[in-house]
């Protein structure tokens, strides 16, 4: 595949990802898709939530799991950083805090894959993380 | 927090909670001035008149989960531990302009960092949110803006996986050419 390095070679791309996409989210709602959530204040990204979040992205789509992931501000966990928070389809979300690659790893397959609980959940007593 | 990237992506944060739709994030390197300028520049709610002086201030911040805002104190300590400075300007109702300068050659300058890595994160965690990047060193620029971008790929989600990777590649490719350290 040649590299796509301007506009021009990635709209010739265009049709190609085009299908990928339609073939991965036939019949899939944004409900139906796990939701990840990296907490990307001050504290989150001086602990390594860059790293993490990277991560998520490239080991999410090398296991086939369809997941959307996001950033969002501090949860006030500050002392737990990086945390992340992980919303599975049709059940409430979870935090979890000290979240290395090595815990996103076990998060994935454990937690996402088989909905087994792994530890280092922070329990949730806020309503709102954006504020 | 120890490369200049990093702070980029925690100052565009701010403009993110501000509601900011647009975000211009510059990095300029001129060896011959010996100066690297860093500008993020929004159009969100922008910083009331009083709350300006105090923003540097480690203990000022909107937040309610916790009482410190480390943001732009530590980005500050950076330019400065350079030789440079910080500045910041805002208007309310139209938006915030971030401008770091920092000595180029500086021994205790950080290093630029991961910037296509941290360009892409912005990107793809907000989606809804326009971002133009603007890269250059010594008058030779490149310049990655979304609304061109949304715009070729007429509405496939920029979050996708497969979009993800390839304006990554992209993006380091042509940054590649403009080595900042």
């Amino acid at each position: 595949m040649n590299k796509v390095k301007s506009l021009a070679d990635l709209k010739k791309m265009k049709e190609q990802l085009q299908g990928k996409i339609d073939l991965r989210e036939k019949g899939e709602s944004p409900e139906g898709r796990v939701q990840i959530k990296v907490a990307m204040a001050t504290c989150g990204i001086a602990s390594g939530a860059k790293t993490v979040m990277e991560f998520l992205i490239d080991e999410l789509e090398k296991r086939s799991i369809d997941a959307v992931v996001t950033q969002t501000g501090c949860m006030g966990y500050c002392y737990a950083e990086p945390t992340i928070e992980v919303k599975l389809p049709n059940q409430e979300p979870v935090v979890f805090g000290y979240v290395d690659t090595q815990k996103a790893d076990e998060i994935v397959e454990k937690y996402i894959k088989n909905g087994e609980l792994v530890d280092g959940i922070i329990p949730m007593n806020y309503n709102t993380i954006d504020n | 927090m120890k490369e200049l990237s990093l702070h980029i992506l925690d100052i565009a944060q701010n403009s993110l909670v501000a509601g900011a739709t647009l975000i211009e994030v510059s990095v300029n390197a001129n060896t011959e001035t010996d100066i690297l300028r860093i500008e993020i520049t929004d159009n969100g709610k922008g910083i009331a008149p009083e709350v300006l002086p105090i923003v540097m201030d480690p203990y000022t911040t909107s937040r309610t989960t916790r009482k410190v805002g480390m943001g732009l104190p530590l980005l500050k300590d950076a330019c400065e531990m350079s030789g440079g400075s910080l500045t910041i300007t805002s208007e309310v109702g139209k938006g915030t302009a971030i401008k770091a300068m920092l000595g180029y050659g500086h021994i205790d300058r950080q290093p630029l960092g991961d910037i296509s890595g941290v360009i892409m994160l912005l990107v793809s965690a907000n989606i809804n949110v326009d971002f133009i990047y603007k890269h250059s060193l010594n008058g030779n620029e490149y310049i990655f803006d979304t609304r061109e971008i949304k715009e070729v790929l007429e509405g496939l989600p920029l979050n996708s996986p497969e979009v993800y990777k390839l304006l990554k590649e992209m993006l380091s490719l042509n940054l590649d050419e403009i080595q900042i350290r």
